[in-house]
């Protein structure tokens, strides 16, 4: 989290972490220039730099993850197209399980706080990021958010990312999974047309199953594109709205929050 | 639009190598972008100038240093070709590849002064 950020504009932090070492090997290469005191003479040379682009984003949410795991939290970051439902499984998902576990909701959009009045209708916490001109939300702003939760310890954080199957694949959050949701409206073929995000997701939720009766949508070919560009994906069918399903998708939910609360050395 | 995002966190390493690396101007930046690591290259390079404006990168050469993409064949158990990620293996036919290269977004090196 911020404790690296001091925030404003402020981005000079990069380098106190783990990244500090790769700066070792950075070395200037002499062109004939470097050494060259001649007035008048643009001293042009070579930098290697060696640097993920996306170190930054990186960086913070290996802050994330740290204060995660410090307190024992299990992150879910919810991601998908927009429309696939995402926020009805989530106030479904809390209207059954809030009386046992802890859970708190960060939810991403470009405009408006809808959706976090949903949640928070719920009853549980919730706090909304507009992303406003970008299409993601990244581990900085949510960084930032952590700090106006409060979050108790062992309890579940989800994260609806905003409705995009493209940017948010790029950017950790510091998450323990990205969950894809993907409804039964949108066609079998998503997994291959946007392959990035099923290849980053750890778990496929296959959403509005009650809706199967009235589509040409073919199940076992979509489970087979989502497999093509990820093979380890696992993937559950349910319906947040009918309940069909539900119960395989919170007993996965508390089996990996009972793994945060192992001790790893 | 993530190619803009990406500019950001390239300026932003630019300026923090600046002081690192004593340099006051950049004249070109050699990026490595992998075949599988989403980066759309026409995005990236229009994005590039607009983010570099009034910047110490103003007016840079941006040249990209293509990877392939590259993924460990289970089944085989070899390294392969792959130019997407749902690319079967060229050998088997077999989807279960992993990711082993080509992914990779890096800044490689500069032209300062």
């Amino acid at each position: 989290m911020c404790g690296i950020c001091g925030c404003g504009e402020g981005h000079v932090h990069l380098d106190e972490h783990e990244h500090s070492h790769e700066h070792d090997h950075n070395h200037t290469h002499s062109y004939a220039a470097v050494h060259s005191h001649a007035p008048g003479l643009s001293q042009v040379r070579m930098v290697q730099i060696e640097q993920d682009i996306l170190a930054k984003n990186n960086q913070y949410a290996h802050e994330n993850r740290r204060y995660f795991s410090d307190h024992g939290l299990l992150v879910l970051n919810l991601v998908s197209s927009p429309g696939s439902g995402k926020t009805t499984l989530l106030t479904e998902t809390i209207l059954r399980l809030k009386d046992e576990i802890g859970i708190a909701v960060i939810e991403g959009d470009q405009q408006t706080a809808r959706d976090a009045e949903r949640i928070l209708s719920t009853g549980v916490q919730a706090i909304q990021i507009n992303t406003g001109k970008g299409c993601h939300l990244d581990a900085h702003r949510v960084g930032h958010a952590l700090e106006k939760l409060q979050l108790q310890d062992h309890s579940v954080l989800f994260i609806e990312n905003v409705g995009n199957l493209v940017c948010p694949s790029a950017f950790d959050l510091g998450e323990a999974h990205k969950v894809v949701v993907l409804s039964v409206t949108e066609g079998e073929d998503k997994p291959i047309k946007y392959p990035d995000m099923f290849h980053a997701a750890n778990l496929m939720i296959l959403n509005k199953i009650d809706l199967l009766p009235h589509l040409d949508f073919n199940v076992e070919e979509c489970i087979q594109y989502a497999k093509q560009v990820n093979p380890r994906i696992k993937i559950l069918s349910l319906s947040a709205k009918t309940g069909e399903g539900m119960d395989n998708w919170l007993a996965w939910l508390k089996a990996e929050l009972q793994l945060q609360f192992i001790d790893y050395a | 639009m993530h190619e803009m995002s990406l500019c950001e966190g390239i300026l932003q390493t630019l300026e923090q190598q600046a002081k690192v690396q004593d340099y006051q101007k950049v004249r070109t930046v050699w990026l490595e972008i992998g075949a599988l690591a989403g980066v759309e290259i026409d995005a990236l390079r229009f994005s590039f100038d607009v983010v570099m404006e009034g910047s110490l990168a103003e007016g840079a050469k941006l040249e990209i240093i293509p990877v392939p993409g590259q993924a460990w064949c289970l089944p085989c158990g070899i390294n392969v070709p792959v130019e997407q990620l749902y690319d079967p293996c060229p050998h088997c036919g077999s989807h279960q590849l992993q990711v082993n290269g080509g992914d990779q977004m890096r800044i490689k090196e500069l032209e300062v002064e």
